[in-house]
């Protein structure tokens, strides 16, 4: 049966470095979990610890109400998917799937037809036969998905799975995965630093850096309502803007810009003082007012137009324009004035980071 | 509480106890006889308590400070010369279309995997006193051959013999230079030789001295050749361990205990100069367009293989003299090439030396089947385990190299001797049995498994092994079905390279044989120096012929790859 996962207070240290720094997170019984956040931010060092890889240095990992810290990586009962596939390289695609089922003391008689039924779902049927040096990238990634599914396990771990592919094969296997996930309702936890796949694939994210958790939250959200300006940074692109906030009464603070654009916007709670406005590229558009500024780049992607906006200040904006929207390109040397919406942009006190937007 | 590496307490942790195991065994065979003879060295029949009487003696007698200094002088002459002749040759053999090359490179091979003494055996059969071209020369022309015995000889026959050492290293180096940085050279203006010199020849210096060590360590170790040239008095380090000991027989040993510690010694320092000086230039490089090979044709094709092909011939000569001689009747302790051929010499071993025969096998196969168990235990420990044992261990594999044969024979019979006495008082020993020979092959030759095996592990991905605990095999048992079974090929050319090694092993066992322990090697040797030529070399013959059809059977099975060095 699914597990949920609960992690409390999880720490990994190696030597002086703290590679997990007290994690809490409650995954849900079949969720689709994934732990987003650039190299190095401790992700996978989490998941080791899931799986039994890495030692637990100090809080607790359960898998429901059981604690699983000192249960040795054989018997935590988890389906795992490895980077670089982790094939047998013995052993033919319908062997390596049946190789947990045989671990398992599953009788002889049932493992064919859930090998078989595996194979299947992956759409790899055709090749059981075959050995893992026949196999291309992409097939190997359906074995050793198949081999981490067939076996039920409490819990499906994948880490990186699909950064050794082509883009193209990416984008399909994601869809894959998810469907499958959905189908079985196994409770998956997955890594990645590709915040597109991340979106894309989870029900839910954690985005992590430096071996903390900055946000969890639905793609939606986390993409929306940024809870700081790493996240606002690392899931898409942000533009960080300085201003000045007079805010005493939260319903309606005055943000001023560099004295040349003033908007009022609602606050979560009284707060006067310095704060960090962050707008996505494709919340900007050119108005009648806003922020001036000159065009100082200008650049045709097909869909959408990617300008680049030179304040008055010498910051440059990114600032991204639909091509259905609009009859032409703007030229570069035009003088223009930013604008946006004030309920779509976040605003972040500048000392703490500390999110102000509603 | 001692925690194994899942978290469970460290007595279920089959690691732990491989670990353990290991360290039991170098610590009963190496770590303890070796002590036993630092202790030895410093006491003394002649002198009351711990004293300097042996390093003494040694430093004060011309008879023993010589061979020190011949020890030298045929370690550090062949050095040079095989430095000279190995990195033409790796350079001409990666640089060009030498016809036939990969039948040089396997000669080549062949010829470094002989017993050393061969080589040493074939010369005095060609260019002896009583040698074949040595009375042709004299005969036809009356020109006198310099003498083929003593220091001019050892170090010829162990230049052709060890420079392969030097090729090995420096030719894996030179195929693995990115083509872009000589393009680069060639590019800023360097003409081919200034770009060899300034270049090419600079960054593979680290393999240059890599190879030059084992031509070192390994003449100064070797007993076999100069136990066979000496000629008169030339002594080295390691026949004169064997003369001392031979001498002292009763006695403890102590004065060739001291010389082997100064050979140690001497071995040490040898090898910390050479980590010390690489470790100051140390390129690592991937090539990833390995560098271009000139294609000549015609007589320009002809010139550059015909250097490659002479060395080559030269160095394998022994080989074929000696399996030529093999065939030949002999009258007392001379060839009679003028009666043509017979079959009497093989005949002779099949009736009083089957023995022997038989001991070598039986010998190296069970030391074969050990080498291959504890090598797969060891390279997974050091490289997947290392913890804070894994430095310790690798020090131990350096062991071999810096002990040399004669020396562990010492080692084990300082050591070994005595183990006390049974109720009725018979002395329990384990020299003098065939368990001790093994025991010897097994420390001596595991390491060249155990480096074959642990590099085959570090290409080997981790997550495989992981994968398989993940779901649901016990570490222990994915040792077994995943691990070592994907390492058996990887390790298994090196074990065979072992194999080879402990079948030509003579300086170990040479301190430690009994009649009825006697291998094929001491059996040949011991007939070269009672000149009984035709048994001699058909024993040598059946060296010859085994090792080389096993180091084909490796070059064949792993497709070339395989490291003999």
């Amino acid at each position: 049966m699914s597990h949920a996962v609960i992690i409390k207070n999880a720490v990994k240290r190696y030597g002086d470095f703290t590679a997990v720094n007290g994690i809490d997170l409650e995954i849900k019984k079949g969720e689709f979990f994934t732990l987003l956040g650039p190299s190095g931010c401790g992700k996978t060092t989490l998941l080791r610890m899931i799986a039994g890889f890495n030692t637990v240095d100090g809080g607790e990992i359960c898998f429901d109400d059981r604690v699983i810290n000192n249960v040795p990586a054989h018997k935590r009962d988890i389906g795992m998917v490895f980077q670089n596939y982790a094939i047998f390289p013995h052993l033919n695609v319908a062997e390596n799937v049946a190789y947990g089922l045989k671990a398992r003391k599953v009788p002889k008689d049932q493992i064919g037809p859930r090998v078989e039924e595996a194979l299947k779902m992956v759409q790899i049927d055709q090749l059981k036969a075959r050995q893992p040096n026949e196999l291309s990238g992409g097939q190997q990634q359906r074995v050793a998905l198949a081999r981490a599914f067939v076996i039920e396990p409490g819990v499906l771990l994948m880490d990186e799975p699909l950064s050794n592919l082509d883009a193209k094969l990416r984008v399909q296997m994601r869809t894959t995965i998810k469907k499958l996930q959905r189908r079985l309702g196994i409770t998956t936890i997955y890594v990645t630093h590709d915040q597109e796949e991340a979106l894309a694939i989870s029900d839910r994210i954690a985005v992590m850096k430096e071996g903390n958790i900055m946000q969890v939250g639905a793609p939606e959200e986390i993409y929306r309502k940024p809870a700081n300006p790493f996240v606002a940074n690392f899931i898409g692109v942000s533009n960080f803007i300085d201003c000045t906030v007079e805010g005493g009464d939260p319903k309606a603070a005055a943000v001023r810009l560099n004295d040349e654009y003033h908007f009022n916007m609602p606050l979560r709670k009284p707060y006067s003082g310095a704060a960090i406005l962050s707008a996505r590229p494709e919340q900007l558009f050119f108005g009648d007012e806003g922020i001036p500024g000159e065009i100082t780049l200008s650049v045709f992607l097909g869909d959408f137009i990617q300008y680049e906006v030179t304040l008055h200040s010498g910051q440059i904006i990114e600032l991204n324009e639909y091509t259905k929207d609009v009859d032409s390109s703007r030229s570069v040397g035009e003088q223009v004035r930013i604008s946006f919406n004030p309920r779509q942009v976040s605003l972040y006190r500048k000392d703490t980071e500390e999110v102000l937007s509603c | 509480m001692l925690k194994g590496k899942g978290g469970q307490p460290f007595y279920q942790d089959f690691w732990f106890w491989v670990k353990l195991l290991i360290f039991v065994v170098f610590l009963l065979f190496l770590v303890y006889p070796f002590s036993t003879l630092v202790i030895n060295s410093f006491f003394s029949g002649k002198a009351e308590g711990f004293t300097f009487y042996n390093f003494h003696r040694f430093f004060t007698k011309k008879y023993y400070y010589q061979a020190l200094g011949n020890s030298l002088k045929i370690s550090l002459i062949p050095t040079v010369t095989g430095i000279l002749i190995g990195v033409p040759m790796a350079y001409l053999m990666t640089r060009f279309n030498i016809a036939g090359k990969t039948f040089w490179h396997v000669l080549i091979i062949l010829s470094l995997m002989c017993p050393p003494f061969l080589g040493a055996y074939s010369w005095i059969i060609l260019f002896g006193n009583a040698g074949v071209v040595t009375q042709w020369l004299s005969d036809l022309l009356g020109f006198q051959m310099p003498s083929i015995y003593g220091q001019g000889g050892i170090c010829a026959v162990f230049t052709l013999k060890l420079f392969p050492y030097v090729y090995l290293y420096v030719s894996g180096a030179m195929g693995s230079i990115d083509r872009s940085v000589e393009e680069c050279a060639e590019n800023l203006g360097s003409g081919k030789l200034r770009r060899l010199v300034t270049v090419t020849v600079p960054v593979v210096t680290p393999s240059i001295a890599a190879g030059a060590l084992m031509v070192f360590m390994t003449a100064l170790a070797d007993f076999g050749t100069p136990g066979i040239l000496a000629g008169g008095d030339f002594r080295t380090l390691p026949t004169l361990i064997y003369n001392e000991y031979l001498s002292e027989t009763g006695g403890n040993a102590n004065l060739a205990s001291a010389i082997s510690m100064i050979i140690v010694v001497i071995s040490l320092l040898i090898l910390f100069l050479q980590k010390w000086w690489v470790a100051r230039k140390n390129y690592t490089m991937s090539a990833l367009r390995p560098p271009q090979v000139t294609e000549y044709h015609g007589w320009k094709r002809f010139l550059v293989t015909l250097p490659v092909a002479a060395v080559t011939l030269i160095s394998f000569l022994p080989q074929v003299v000696v399996i030529f001689c093999s065939f030949v009747k002999t009258n007392y302790s001379n060839f009679v090439f003028s009666e043509g051929f017979t079959l009497e010499h093989y005949t002779e071993l099949g009736r009083s030396l089957s023995t022997n025969i038989r001991n070598t096998f039986v010998f190296s196969t069970t030391a074969i089947v050990f080498i291959l168990v504890l090598g797969i235990l060891m390279s997974y420990v050091i490289v997947r385990r290392r913890g804070k044992t894994g430095g310790a261990l690798d020090m131990l594999m350096m062991a071999p190299y810096v002990i040399p044969g004669s020396v562990l024979g010492l080692c084990y019979i300082v050591a070994f001797n005595n183990l006390g006495r049974t109720a009725d008082g018979t002395v329990i020993k384990l020299t003098g049995t065939a368990s001790i020979i093994i025991i010897a092959m097994i420390i001596r030759k595991l390491p060249y498994t155990v480096r074959s095996g642990s590099a085959f592990l570090m290409q080997m991905d981790p997550s495989v092994e992981e994968a398989s605990i993940n779901l649901g095999v016990s570490p222990m048992n994915t040792f077994l079905k995943v691990t070592a079974r994907l390492m058996l090929p990887g390790v298994l050319s090196g074990a065979i390279i072992s194999w080879v090694t402990c079948i030509n092993e003579l300086s170990t066992s040479i301190m430690l044989y009994t009649g009825k322990t006697a291998t094929i090697t001491i059996a040949s040797y011991t007939n070269i120096i009672r000149n009984s030529v035709g048994t001699a070399a058909s024993l040598a013959s059946i060296l010859t012929v085994t090792s080389g059809v096993l180091l084909i059977v490796v070059f064949k099975a792993s497709k070339g790859k395989v490291s003999f060095v």
